[in-house]
């Protein structure tokens, strides 16, 4: 007969609303993990999704996520060439928002070409974009039904995929498009734009003193053409061939092409030690004070409980239970509550977590790792409770 | 050989100019299947008698010996397991029957059983029996909050009795029952008494609940002030 679960049995409404006080408590903390462990996937889903091994950006920056960076689109052809590189391939990225029912919806487009790397790995629903223009596909928290058209820059884009699991480290949806129509989204300007540009460039070249009359006027389409070009690309993805040696590939992209060559573990240690670092600090930061109060509710409530037994306890000892008896009433009941309290915690969050509107990865080992936590802050509160407990005197018993 | 036996038992609280002799010179004796009364007034020193022979308080002075085992001799002797010889040989009963509120009846009895290595099946067929003699059958299954206060110290009475103790300390047993229940208590005590052999030592502020005990004690300021009286 175990004198904790009897107690607990007895008082089991208060039990229940004291646990699932306590489970509410142990839920943030769950959903602060999952946060936590969400911002690390949002951060290199990208990367893992793409399959490269290596990210070839501007000089001197941090790559297409975390800093900007902008390539002419031929670099992947030089880059495919680089020996040791298997496959390469030119890849857009942008923010956008846009108004949709009213409403703003901000997502994160990608443009890839359409047998080339950085592409949507998983479609749930529709298919993949199979045509150059026009077609987009897009991740199912941005709640757009297949056949949606939506206006981007200068064009329609009908959506004709869903994908999952894709959001950016700002917690943006992913939406794909092909790397022509990213480009033109992101550069093509309207017909106005285009002419002010053509008389601006026109005004600059007439300027130029040494250029004849007939020059000029070979020059200006020439300039006009190379200024509006929207062959530009913010990375080239590239797969190295089976053996190649990715320090080589990296110093001799450098060496000679003039690119940065970041290796995908190095952009990972980029988004998740720069661009997620102070979120992560924050998260890690609000979990201990939750836990901490977590620890200070159960020593509370465990002592509390101490308390209202002091009569029950001095008569254990008087009729001669060990101290051990008296010792486990109050350590098993700390237990009890955090083990329910973790219980009712998980019920809830596996319930919600994906409701949240930022991505909540619940991990086994982080789960795990928690609930020892928790059932080690019910051993350390339980202490008040079995100090108070031992220095009860039998003799408490007595009297009326 | 006596079940209690108390030679010049002396207790002393504090000290200095806070000195108080709770207990002087106390000496008694109990035999098996006895029934002995401590009675007096408040304060005239009874529970810290009971409380010296029931191992709770250390004796300042004097001898104590439960059973033939000797346990104080000017103070606890060393080496003696306390807890062992109070779950062994001593059957305590309360003033406020100090029944563990969320345990059955049964499971109350349950808990004595279990404290000397009787569990599970075992214990809780032992306590049903028990407590069918002492006619609590009916409430086996309820908790203290829902039985009477006749009812509640006889299930106090059941799990004193539980591991078939040779002494039973009894502080006011009566104290907070009717004139009626509390006779029905003391008489079920006297008969089990007879029944297991047990030495019964109650100590009591009303002298209408002794009649029929073997020995009565009288305590006044600490002294047990009338010779054993001999009522059969």
């Amino acid at each position: 007969m175990n004198l904790a679960i009897r107690d607990i049995l007895y008082h089991k409404w208060r039990f229940i609303q004291t646990s699932f006080g306590l489970g509410l408590l142990v839920a943030v903390v769950m959903s602060m993990g999952g946060i936590y462990r969400g911002l690390i996937a949002d951060a290199t889903v990208a990367l893992k999704s793409t399959g490269a091994d290596l990210w070839v950006v501007q000089e001197d920056t941090e790559g297409p996520f975390a800093a900007a960076s902008r390539l002419p689109e031929d670099t992947e052809y030089r880059i495919a060439e680089v020996p040791g590189i298997a496959q390469a391939s030119g890849l857009s990225f942008q923010n956008m928002q846009i108004m949709r029912f009213g409403k703003p919806l901000r997502f994160f487009l990608v443009g890839y070409k359409l047998n080339g790397l950085g592409g949507p790995p998983l479609i749930i629903a529709g298919r993949d974009i199979n045509q150059k223009h026009y077609e987009m596909v897009v991740d199912k928290t941005m709640k757009m039904r297949l056949g949606e058209t939506i206006r981007l820059g200068l064009n329609d884009y009908t959506v004709v995929g869903i994908t999952k699991g894709m959001n950016s480290v700002s917690g943006d949806p992913y939406a794909y498009v092909s790397l022509a129509d990213a480009q033109d989204i992101q550069f093509k300007e309207d017909n106005n734009a285009i002419r002010n540009n053509r008389d601006r460039i026109a005004d600059k070249i007439s300027k130029v003193g040494s250029l004849s009359p007939a020059q000029i006027a070979q020059f200006i389409p020439l300039v006009t053409d190379i200024a509006g070009s929207t062959h530009i690309v913010n990375a080239v993805a590239a797969k190295l061939a089976p053996g190649a040696n990715i320090k080589e590939i990296q110093e001799t992209i450098h060496r000679w092409n003039h690119y940065r060559a970041i290796s995908t573990a190095e952009q990972e240690k980029i988004l998740t030690s720069g661009m997620i670092q102070k979120s992560k600090m924050q998260l890690a930061l609000f979990r201990s004070i939750l836990l901490i109060i977590s620890a200070v509710i159960i020593t509370l409530i465990i002592y509390t409980m101490t308390m209202e037994k002091l009569r029950v306890i001095a008569t254990l000892k008087l009729i001669g239970s060990p101290n051990r008896v008296v010792a486990g009433l109050v350590l098993q009941q700390s237990l009890l509550i955090g083990l329910i309290a973790y219980a009712i915690g998980y019920i809830i969050i596996s319930l919600t977590y994906d409701k949240f509107p930022r991505r909540v990865e619940l991990v086994t080992f982080d789960l795990l790792a928690l609930f020892v936590i928790v059932m080690v802050i019910c051993v350390l509160s339980s202490l008040l409770g079995v100090r108070k407990a031992m220095g009860i005197d039998s003799s408490h018993a007595l009297g009326g | 050989m006596y079940a209690i036996q108390a030679e010049n038992l002396t207790k002393i609280y504090g000290k200095g100019h806070t000195e108080v002799t709770a207990l002087a010179d106390a000496t008694l004796t109990v035999s098996p299947g006895e029934l002995a009364a401590v009675i007096g007034p408040s304060g005239s020193g009874k529970t810290t008698m009971l409380t010296t022979i029931g191992l709770i308080n250390e004796p300042t002075r004097g001898r104590v010996i439960i059973d033939g085992v000797t346990v104080a001799n000017d103070g606890w002797v060393p080496g003696i397991d306390m807890k062992r010889i109070r779950r062994e040989k001593l059957g305590f009963i309360f003033q406020a029957y100090n029944l563990i509120p969320f345990l059955t009846a049964t499971e109350n009895v349950m808990v004595s059983l279990g404290l000397t290595g009787i569990r599970g099946k075992e214990a809780r067929l032992r306590a049903a029996e028990l407590l069918d003699k002492l006619l609590l059958g009916r409430v086996k299954n309820s908790h203290p909050s829902e039985l009477s206060g006749g009812e509640a110290q006889r299930v106090a009475i059941a799990r004193a009795l539980a591991n078939r103790p040779k002494v039973i300390l009894a502080d006011e047993p009566t104290a907070a029952l009717d004139t009626a229940n509390g006779k029905n208590v003391m008489e079920l005590l006297k008969k089990l008494a007879m029944e297991n052999n047990s030495a019964i030592m109650v100590v009591t502020h009303d002298s209408r609940m002794i009649e029929g005990f073997d020995r009565i004690y009288e305590i006044h300021d600490g002294h047990l002030t009338r010779e054993p009286e001999y009522q059969k």
